[in-house]
């Protein structure tokens, strides 16, 4: 053999013996040992790498939330009413609320129209709109009924957010005609007078 | 002295020069092809999970929103998986005795976590954030596809680099009204015949980053 082909069939052989190194590894790049959010964990006993809040202690940024706590009793509303709020609040009542309570909150949902217990309408009888904010916000945390709890899926921001919608909606069954801006007033007069409004 | 090879060797030696370029030519073609190809990507392969679950059903016949499910997507990387409470929400009620849904039931229970099958899965040198592309009007079909119209969930796109950086060089074509209506979380938006136009609009006054910014490396990988 001659060095050269000596040294071509070395080489050979050593990117061989590499390649086939390669094969076995089995940490590179794409699959470094770290987890990524809630990937199974065979570290922990319940074989989840997230972890869930320790007893006695408090998630860091959720103690700004003990200020949007309101008694069951009290009509209190914690946050400043704006229209962003009840923007904000009539997309977080579609997304968390329409599916039972509807999209006008008379408890004819898709998911009630499919066997889900009927929920009571937000507008007759007129118990949802005599309760307090406090108890709006309880029910939203905690649940009523066959309803469970949404204090997992909607931060307390905007749970406040749904509570100042629903009484949007409610208003908007019950708003005194004097309350109308005068277009929308002129508007109502010609449809009472039988004419149509264009 | 006597030619060894005959005349008509030639041809067979100029063909076989040719015959080997133009077969490590289709070998590339055919190792790049393959590269991109679902059998690589792991594209429209519909994967089998522990419980029934149906994306049609919920999303595209009971019109339930992307985010009551998969809260964490306008606010951090992940959209999340939803924790087994949140099926409850709905089937502590419906469908309360169905045997196909046990696993969820026992789940419930035991406090023990579904084991949901990963349909998309990126590399772990890429760092994609749900959050930025969902609030600066990217579309969850963009890159999922049709959620509300699949039985079972599969991966719509291919996910390779070039997929992102096609996108992230014109990111216009895929941004989506956010005001009057959010249409992001809309299944069935399709581009209106002035998206070029719109798209700009929409990524000057969202404050887009420039195809130099959204190419860069660093953007995706740490």
């Amino acid at each position: 053999m001659t060095s050269a082909s000596r040294i071509f069939f070395g080489l050979c052989a050593a990117i061989l013996s590499v390649a086939a190194a390669g094969c076995k590894i089995e940490q590179d790049m794409a699959h470094q040992p770290k987890d990524k959010p809630l990937a199974p964990s065979s570290f922990f006993g319940d074989g989840r790498s997230e972890r869930p809040i320790l007893e006695n202690t408090v998630a860091r940024g959720s103690i700004a939330d003990d200020d949007l706590v309101v008694p069951k009793d009290s009509n209190a509303f914690p946050l400043p009413l704006t229209p962003q709020l009840l923007k904000r609040g009539q997309e977080r009542y579609k997304i968390y609320c329409t599916p039972c309570h509807g999209v006008q909150g008379d408890g004819n949902g898709m998911v009630a129209m499919r066997g889900m217990k009927h929920p009571p309408s937000f507008h007759e009888p007129p118990r949802l709109r005599e309760v307090p904010n406090g108890y709006l916000y309880d029910v939203t945390t905690n649940g009523f009924g066959a309803m469970l709890g949404y204090s997992a899926q909607i931060p307390p921001a905007d749970r406040w957010a749904i509570i100042a919608y629903i009484r949007a909606l409610q208003l908007s069954r019950h708003a005194p005609v004097s309350d109308l801006p005068p277009a929308l007033r002129d508007k109502l007069d010609k449809l009472n007078a039988g004419g149509t409004a264009k | 002295m006597a030619q060894i090879f005959h005349r008509s060797t030639n041809f067979i030696s100029r063909f076989s020069l040719f015959s080997a370029v133009f077969v490590a030519g289709l070998a590339l073609t055919a190792i790049l092809g393959l590269a991109r190809s679902p059998y690589s990507t792991n594209q429209n392969i519909s994967r089998a999970q522990p419980v029934q679950f149906s994306h049609k059903h919920h999303v595209g016949d009971d019109g339930i929103d992307c985010r009551y499910c998969h809260t964490g997507v306008e606010t951090s990387a992940v959209a999340g998986i939803p924790p087994t409470k949140t099926c409850m929400n709905c089937h502590s009620v419906l469908y309360a005795d169905a045997p196909y849904l046990e696993p969820i039931r026992d789940s419930y229970r035991t406090d023990k976590s579904i084991e949901w099958v990963k349909v998309h899965r990126l590399p772990d040198f890429v760092y994609f954030n749900h959050s930025i592309h969902v609030n600066k009007g990217v579309g969850c079909s963009t890159c999922h596809g049709s959620i509300n119209q699949m039985p079972l969930v599969f991966q719509a796109s291919p996910l390779l680099m070039e997929w992102c950086l096609d996108c992230h060089r014109n990111p216009e074509k895929a941004l989506r009204p956010l005001e009057p209506v959010n249409e992001v979380f809309n299944m069935d938006w399709k581009a209106p015949d002035n998206q070029a136009e719109i798209g700009k609009q929409f990524a000057a006054e969202r404050h887009i980053r420039s195809t130099a910014e959204l190419t860069s490396c660093s953007t995706c990988h740490r």
